[in-house]
């Protein structure tokens, strides 16, 4: 995720401090996840890209694609394990569009760190480097 | 006819520019090996490589791997599918290294189509990575590091491919998709099977501004429809499969008797690989008979589709004859596959 690099006093307080980080996550967590919950349908990987794909979260998709849409969407733009639900990088697509940014859906993202899930991604941002290198 | 020697490698044949044939014959469905061997036996004079997929439609069958290792023994280069459905990255890793190890340097990296429609749809389904970071994996395997970064040696010789589907929304990113796949590895491309060419040849004209075609060789997807019940299957009930209506009326035209409709079936597959050499940046076509493997050598008889090996019997003249055939000695495509794919990224 692109962060800016003045925050790394910031970062270096967080990773000297671990335990008030604990604190201040469980203290974050229930906020951030209702909020994202439900302005985003937020499944709370703790690694967010929603700016990098339309501000609809791909974890919404039943295959959790981050990177485009499967070769199963129907005519209709629906899912084809949900049919009733539109396909959420069809609406990716189309939202991405109006964003001043619409460059970062063409970012190929790495794969998911499993052992963030649950975590903050507010939190993990400001830290950094709990992302560990993937494909 | 004479038959065709061993096959050379697929990175070779797609570098000498000439026009592709590939296949995809169906998965053994029981433990006897001679089944793959037979439909294998069918195909394998008319094309460069042969597709083993896996776990279609989310419907078990023998392991892809198994059956891309017995074409291997029988001389054939397969094109091994590795869907990310039922592994995770681990499994999948190991996987790749084991192809490298049984003679398999062809993989096509999916997603996977969702098990919900298979056999099984109480299972749980993995998607630990996506098909471009798949493409990601083979590429890093292949320089000699498993994803922990710790040292493979040696390390795997992989050729990496993918797929792109035209026919499935959103139709704008799916040119911009095939350009991801081509930044995250993929080597080579497999479309969704065609109907609708008009929708195919609009796809292509995006993929051509952005260059794509000059990046990476894409091969069309093709097959016959047996009857007009089955295309109404494939339309209803595949998600992401386009068949026209223009199609399933041709095939409802031709009446239920067997013999007619697969007639009209090779013969609409053979107008539509006539309709897509008019498309300029294929670099060939891949059929996908459906449990129809005996219907390809009709189909590559009609629709003049050879495969490109057979004029690489020296691979040191490959060269020299793709400049003859520029002249127009080839009958298959135009002379746009062979210049792309000189220019093609190595």
């Amino acid at each position: 995720m692109a962060v800016p690099s003045n925050l790394e006093p910031l970062r270096r307080f967080f990773r000297r401090h671990p335990r008030l980080t604990r604190s201040l996550e469980l203290a974050v967590l229930p906020f951030e996840a209702s909020s994202k919950k439900l302005a985003f349908g937020c499944k709370m990987c703790g690694q967010c890209i929603l700016h990098e794909t339309g501000m609809t979260c791909p974890m919404g998709c039943p295959k959790t694609l981050r990177n485009g849409p499967c070769g199963g969407v129907r005519m209709d733009g629906h899912c084809e394990v949900v049919p009733g639900m539109m396909c959420v990088w069809v609406k990716a697509e189309r939202r991405s569009r109006w964003l001043p940014w619409r460059g970062a859906i063409l970012r190929v993202q790495p794969a998911l760190d499993w052992s963030l899930k649950g975590s903050s991604a507010w939190l993990n941002v400001m830290i950094g480097g709990r992302q560990k290198e993937s494909p | 006819m004479n038959r065709p020697g061993p096959f050379p490698r697929f990175e070779d044949v797609l570098r000498s520019g000439m026009p592709i044939v590939t296949c995809e014959i169906a998965s053994g469905d029981g433990a006897d090996p001679q089944d793959i061997v037979r439909r294998a036996r069918l195909v394998r004079d008319h094309v460069d490589a042969v597709n083993v997929p896996d776990n279609t439609a989310g419907v078990v069958h023998m392991s892809a791997l198994a059956a891309a290792a017995i074409l291997a023994r029988e001389g054939i280069d397969p094109i091994l599918h590795v869907t990310c459905r039922d592994r995770n990255r681990l499994a999948l890793q190991s996987d790749l290294l084991g192809a490298s190890a049984l003679g398999i340097r062809n993989v096509l990296c999916l997603t996977g189509d969702h098990l919900i429609h298979g056999d099984q749809p109480n299972a749980k389904p993995v998607f630990d990575l996506d098909s471009m970071q798949l493409l990601g994996l083979a590429a890093a395997l292949r320089r000699g590091r498993y994803l922990s970064g710790r040292e493979i040696e040696p390390a795997p010789d992989l050729f990496p491919g993918a797929t792109e589907n035209p026919f499935a929304p959103p139709y704008d990113f799916r040119p911009l998709r095939l350009m991801k796949k081509a930044e995250a590895g993929a080597r080579f491309i497999q479309t969704q099977i065609t109907y609708n060419v008009a929708r195919f040849a609009a796809f292509m004209e995006r993929v051509r501004d952005l260059g794509l075609d000059k990046r990476v060789p894409i091969l069309a997807g093709v097959a016959p429809l047996r009857s007009a019940p089955a295309g109404r299957f494939l339309r209803d009930r595949v998600p992401g499969m386009e068949v026209t209506d223009a199609v399933l009326r041709r095939m409802e035209q031709a009446g239920p008797e067997r013999a007619r409709s697969e007639e009209e079936g090779i013969r609409i597959c053979v107008e539509i690989v006539e309709q897509l050499r008019e498309v300029k940046g294929l670099a060939g076509f891949h059929l996908m008979p459906i449990r129809w493997e005996e219907a390809v050598a009709e189909i590559a008889a009609r629709a003049r589709l050879k495969p490109a090996r057979l004029s690489l019997a020296a691979p040191v003249a490959a060269v020299a004859r793709s400049e003859t055939a520029a002249d127009g000695g080839v009958p298959g495509l135009d002379g746009s596959a062979l210049h792309r794919s000189r220019e093609h990224r190595a």
